[in-house]
């Protein structure tokens, strides 16, 4: 696949303070490059910069090779579909609604009729035609907000957290809509969002943002299980990181010793290494007692439960066991175990759900 | 009380009789419908850029015309009257005491009502809108033309406001007017005139009919109100 959007060394400020910063990064023709960061990371930023609604302090971004700056503004503008977390429609009807875009394209009204009630079926709300946008519920707006901005049919669609204002019902079946909508048209498409369940449904490639850095970009399973560094680990979910030590490497297996404790671990670094251990706490197995059955779990730790978090259906269970380690389990689990705070424990997890990062 | 129950009485014959009455009224209509009219075309894009702005210096212009609008009409029609007053620098254009000079007094009463307000109807909308439109497609005149749309009662508030400041106001159109019959004599600077003469019965009819005026354009707007509430 060529690149659609190319990114070179990009740098953009707001208010004298730079708040992005991109070396390279590209955008290939049809994929879906999901962006995610935490809040303020500058995922929007570097959203309105490919949309060319802020300007970059410094570098280029390139649009079929060519350099955004010496194209015509309003001519990209009206290449490319954006939509906002708020879905921001007019005090119109819906159907006025979808056709804005293609009125400011001065497209003639029958093409813009027949594009309009197109997409207003292909969204499922062809019924809410008539309707004025202010009297939507969140998901049906922004449903409207999706079919305005798939009717322009763009070559590059921007999203910048679409779904972050509505409840998970509304907003599982509107991303699973937009799933196969991408996939249909086949549109190019960055996606921004801070929520790792949405850029792993819909992102092809998954570029993550931190403090206003671009610091991995990669396949999300790749991202998700090897983190490129201790921040990206933490925010995609790695709740134990720790550092230590390769204390033995054979042939793609190593020991570390992390405050004398000897874990194993897949990985392909030499004696001496300082390395980070990072591991994901729905990878960590609990046992009330300490002598475990033969298994393939190579890491078993004896320790104390320090504190338990519920969250949802689950609970979080944070044990000491010389190095702070937490699990995922569910409260069923949890209740069967008769889980307590203070309570002596064992954890066990295999060494090929631990990601090691050089130091 | 008797004095103000006959003057109605003697105001509603008045006002089917009397032809000069209703000269006076399509005057008063004429003159500030026009210094609203030309305050709007000034004060709509004025407060477009105020509002929808990013400038050096916007802040300082803001709070001047927000002063501007509680600009006392009476400073107005002096700084109108010395402007116009034959050895004045446009004493020239021989305007002085004419119905283009009320309107010239008005229009600089109603420019600030209408500027500031269209500047806080637009800065009221949502300004993540702007990057909406632009996102769509939008050409700048198409974007200002929607946040327009987008903000179209709060603009009709202005434009009444604006209407509502120079139909009520004396000062200014006497200065510059000089209340000159079948001239210049607007309703205010005739009620005024009568009171004084102590011919109440034609002042209050001029104030029904000031008063019916006020209510038609409130009506009207209430009106559209309704309209949009009920769609």
């Amino acid at each position: 696949m060529s690149a659609l959007l190319e990114i070179h060394d990009l740098s953009v400020e707001r208010g004298g303070r730079a708040v992005l910063s991109v070396h390279s990064l590209d955008v290939l023709a049809g994929e879906v490059l999901a962006v995610i960061g935490p809040n303020g990371a500058g995922k929007s930023t570097l959203l309105l910069t490919l949309a060319r609604l802020l300007k970059p302090s410094q570098g280029d971004v390139l649009f079929h090779g060519q350099s955004l700056s010496t194209l015509n503004e309003l001519a990209f503008r009206r290449r490319i579909g954006l939509i906002l977390q708020e879905p921001l429609l007019l005090d119109l009807s819906v159907f006025d609604n979808v056709r804005t875009g293609l009125r400011f394209r001065g497209l003639p009204k029958a093409e813009t009729r027949r594009r309009a009630e197109e997409w207003l079926t292909r969204l499922g709300i062809a019924q809410l035609g008539t309707r004025r946008a202010g009297s939507l519920s969140g998901g049906e707006a922004q449903r409207v907000s999706l079919a305005r901005a798939f009717a322009l049919q763009p070559e590059l669609l921007l999203l910048d957290e679409p779904f972050s204002a509505l409840d998970a019902p509304t907003r599982a079946r509107l991303l699973a809509d937009l799933q196969s909508l991408l996939a249909d048209t086949k549109v190019t498409t960055v996606f921004v969002t801070h929520d790792l369940d949405e850029a792993l449904l819909l992102g092809g490639r998954v570029a993550v943002l931190l403090g206003g850095q671009l610091r991995q970009v990669g396949p999300p399973e790749k991202v998700f299980s090897m983190p490129a560094d201790e921040e990206v680990a933490a925010f995609v979910g790695m709740e134990t990181v720790v550092p230590g030590k390769v204390l033995e490497s054979d042939q793609g297996q190593v020991v570390v010793d992390i405050h004398n404790l000897h874990l194993e671990a897949v990985g392909d670094f030499p004696p001496g290494r300082q390395v980070l251990f990072c591991l994901r706490p729905e990878d960590v197995t609990l046992w009330k007692q300490s002598r475990l059955p033969q298994s393939s779990a190579r890491n078993r730790l004896s320790g104390r439960i320090r504190r338990m978090l519920p969250q949802g259906p689950l609970v979080q269970v944070e044990v000491d066991c010389g190095i702070p380690m937490k699990a995922l389990i569910t409260r069923t689990s949890a209740r069967e175990m008769d889980l307590k705070e203070g309570q002596e424990i064992t954890a066990s997890f295999k060494a090929t759900a631990v990601h090691l990062i050089p130091r | 009380m008797d004095l103000i129950w006959q003057g109605i009485r003697e105001a509603f014959q008045l006002l089917t009789s009397n032809a000069e009455v209703w000269g006076i009224t399509a005057l008063s209509l004429q003159v500030s419908g026009l210094a609203t009219a030309v305050s709007l075309l000034i004060g709509l894009p004025l407060g477009s850029l105020l509002g929808l702005g990013n400038f050096r210096g916007r802040s300082l212009t803001m709070s001047l015309i927000n002063t501007g609008m509680a600009l006392p009409p009476v400073v107005v029609g002096l700084t109108v009257c010395l402007l116009l007053w034959r050895s004045g620098p446009l004493g020239f254009m021989r305007l002085i005491y004419t119905p283009s000079a009320i309107v010239l007094a008005q229009t600089i009463i109603a420019v600030p009502v209408v500027t500031g307000l269209t500047a806080a109807a637009l800065q009221q909308l949502d300004p993540r809108l702007r990057l909406q439109l632009l996102g769509l497609g939008a050409s700048r005149a198409q974007m200002i033309w929607a946040l327009w749309r987008e903000a179209r009662l709060p603009l009709l508030a202005a434009l009444m406001a604006g209407f509502g400041s120079v139909i009520s106001e004396v000062g200014a159109s006497m200065m510059v007017g000089g209340n000159i019959r079948y001239q210049t004599r607007v309703l205010t600077t005739s009620i005024v005139l009568e009171t004084s003469k102590g011919a109440f019965e034609q002042a209050i009819a001029l104030s029904l009919i000031l008063l019916l005026l006020a209510y038609l354009v409130n009506l009207a707007l209430t009106w559209i109100q309704q309209r949009r509430v009920k769609r």
